[in-house]
């Protein structure tokens, strides 16, 4: 928030997944021509049960697994480049990393910014300084001596978010940063991702929690193997597409009266898939809060 | 008789075994930082034996034994990889038998081929013999290692931390796996004529495993490694002369008696200092009841 150089990005950052298909070595598909596209400045939503690709969909993003068929361009030239320009950061959904290196909390967020620097990989008085900002706003600063191991798995998570924000990569991939953090770090990470978006870059976030997808997303991509909906959050975050996408695994609540919004005669619906409920308005549309909340961040 | 400290001095062959070795200790220690933390102990192990049927045939041939070490070395190093993508087995087992074949030719060959490389050499190393020949091969192994190591450190220990990372931001991670794997080689090689076969690999694990007790941050890791590689190889060297003993027999027991000291007293790594945690924070759980 308080840096703002580097607003402008070049006007044609996008993401365009193009039928993309990835088979594991097993035979099992969990992907199917997946298509959908992404512009700068956006934050979007990837929502689906386990096992329906999320993780894959980012594997592919990142070249890491090849599509059977299909390609995924970035701004039209092919991931390889995108990642050699340092284009892309991106926070697995577990960190496959070995705990036990001798490597401290801002050796690791220091790593981000490799990609900025000559191939001597020495750090300048910037480094140090983009380094410092990203860990005071994960709240890790104060962490950052200790060996990377000594940490909790809330606090490693946010060292590597603070890895991903030093990078000042165009494309953030984020898969499931809620899972395991406390409410406090939850909006803290919120926050991050809206200062992200208002810098133009475009961040794709995986999440089981339905509840906060309206509160920080304007776009929002739901898979099941294959992409079931996709587009601007209060077109396609609907009670239809959601239940389509969850199958019968969702709680339903449905309240005839209730104290939520005045214009709905006070009926919503409650979707849950474990984590915070996702509230909606009469006939399965998006609460009026929701809209104007991110009518407003995007400008 | 007065004990003369110097009297390893006056020999020729003990002034270079003792400086050879400590170089090659020192480059050793390096890379052993990479070897501890990337797992590769076994690797090393198999690379050092796998480099002896291209030493032979280099010998045979007129080339530098380093270039013959080296290709068979990689040559091994990409079989390895090359199974392993075709054969679903634990890591282990494939290492395991294709370093044995290879050590297998090697001694079939030495044995066919009468040269002048006998068993002895390869299994106890040969620094009291070297060759200048010999030791300016290894000064130009240690110089690309050292160099290379030097300017790549970085990038090979975020490949060796987190692999994915590396990709992410665009690193050629199938180059830094051959440059580590060729390092691995060369210093196998150097290794090799200072200490004989069996012990390489003790060369290759035990000061990083003894500096990786001692610190917490790599780069000191790398230091402490550095040091402790050179300086026991120089003490080994300069002993075995009084002990009349091996070379690498004495720096290698050297390299393990101070492993073991750190890892009694390390002050954080240390079992003492574990024990003392442990007590502390039972400690205070007794005083919160
Ligand atoms: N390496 C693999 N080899 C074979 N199949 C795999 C592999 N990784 C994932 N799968 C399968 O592919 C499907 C999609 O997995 P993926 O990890 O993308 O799911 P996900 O949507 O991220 O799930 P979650 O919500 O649990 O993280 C699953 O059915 C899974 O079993
Ligand atoms: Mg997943």
């Amino acid at each position: 928030m308080n840096s703002p150089e580097k607003v402008e990005l070049g006007a044609d950052l996008t993401i365009a997944v193009n039928g993309v298909t990835v088979t594991y070595s097993n035979g099992h598909t969990a992907l199917e021509e997946a298509s959908f596209e992404l512009k700068q400045g956006c934050i979007c939503a990837l929502v689906g049960v386990n096992g329906s690709g999320k993780s894959t969909l980012f594997k592919a993003l990142m070249g890491f697994v090849i599509p059977s068929r299909g390609q995924v361009l970035v701004s039209g030239r092919p991931v390889l480049e995108a990642q050699k320009n340092n284009w892309i950061a991106y926070v697995p959904q577990t960190e496959e990393v070995d705990w036990t290196f001798p490597v401290s909390v801002s050796d690791v967020v220091l790593m981000g910014r490799y990609g900025h620097m000559n191939f001597l990989r020495i750090a300048s008085a910037k480094d140090k300084r983009i380094v410092e900002e990203s860990l005071k706003k994960v709240e890790m600063w104060d962490y950052r001596s200790r060996q990377i191991g000594e940490l909790s798995g809330g606090q490693k998570k946010r060292v590597f978010l603070a890895r991903a924000l030093a990078q000042e990569s165009r494309i953030i991939l984020l898969d499931e940063p809620f899972t395991g953090v406390d409410v406090n770090t939850e909006s803290a990470i919120i926050d991050l991702m809206r200062d992200l978006r208002r810098r133009g870059r475009i961040i794709l976030v995986s999440t089981h929690n339905l509840g906060s997808v309206p509160d920080f997303c304007d776009h929002a991509v739901l898979i099941n193997r294959r992409i079931l909906a996709w587009g601007a959050l209060h077109e396609v975050f609907t009670e239809e597409n959601i239940t389509k996408t969850f199958g019968g695994v969702l709680r339903h609540f449905h309240l005839d009266k209730s104290t939520v919004d005045e214009s709905d005669g006070r009926s919503v619906t409650l979707l849950t898939d474990d984590e915070r409920p996702l509230v909606l308005g009469k006939g399965g549309h998006l609460e009026r809060r929701h809209l104007t909340e991110s009518g407003e961040q995007n400008l | 008789m007065i004990f003369d400290p110097l009297i390893p001095f006056q020999y020729d062959y003990m002034q270079k075994a003792i400086w050879v070795s400590t170089l090659v200790g020192g480059v050793c220690g390096l890379l052993s930082c990479f070897m501890t933390l990337k797992g590769w102990s076994l690797m090393g192990d198999a690379l050092s034996h796998s480099i002896i049927p291209g030493v032979v045939v280099a010998y045979g041939l007129g080339l530098p034994i380093a270039v013959g070490a080296f290709v068979a070395g990689l040559l091994a190093a990409g079989l390895i990889g090359w199974i392993k993508e075709i054969v679903s087995l634990r890591d282990d087992a494939m290492i395991g038998v294709v370093f044995t074949t290879f050590f297998a030719i090697g001694l079939l060959l030495i044995s066919l081929y009468p040269s002048p490389i006998n068993l002895k050499m390869i299994v106890f190393g040969n620094i009291l013999g070297i060759s200048d020949q010999d030791i300016r091969q290894l000064l130009w192994i240690s110089a690309i290692c050292l160099i290379t190591i030097l300017l790549l450190w970085r990038d090979l220990f975020l490949w060796c931390f987190d692999p994915i990372q590396a990709r992410v931001i665009g690193f050629p991670v199938r180059f830094l796996k051959f440059i580590l794997l060729s390092l691995l080689t060369l210093t196998a090689v150097a290794a090799l004529q200072t200490v004989g076969v069996c012990l390489v690999v003790a060369m290759l694990v035990t000061p990083g495993a003894t500096a990786y007790l001692l610190t917490d941050r790599f780069s000191s890791m790398m230091g402490i490694a550095f040091f402790l590689g050179a300086i026991t190889s120089f003490l080994g060297a300069y002993f075995s002369y009084f002990l009349d003993g091996s070379v690498g027999g004495s720096i290698i027991v050297l390299q393990t008696i101070i492993f073991l000291l750190a890892w009694i007293y390390a002050p954080k790594h240390g079992i003492l200092a574990m024990k003392k945690g442990k007590n502390l924070s039972l400690l205070t759980e007794v005083k919160q009841t």
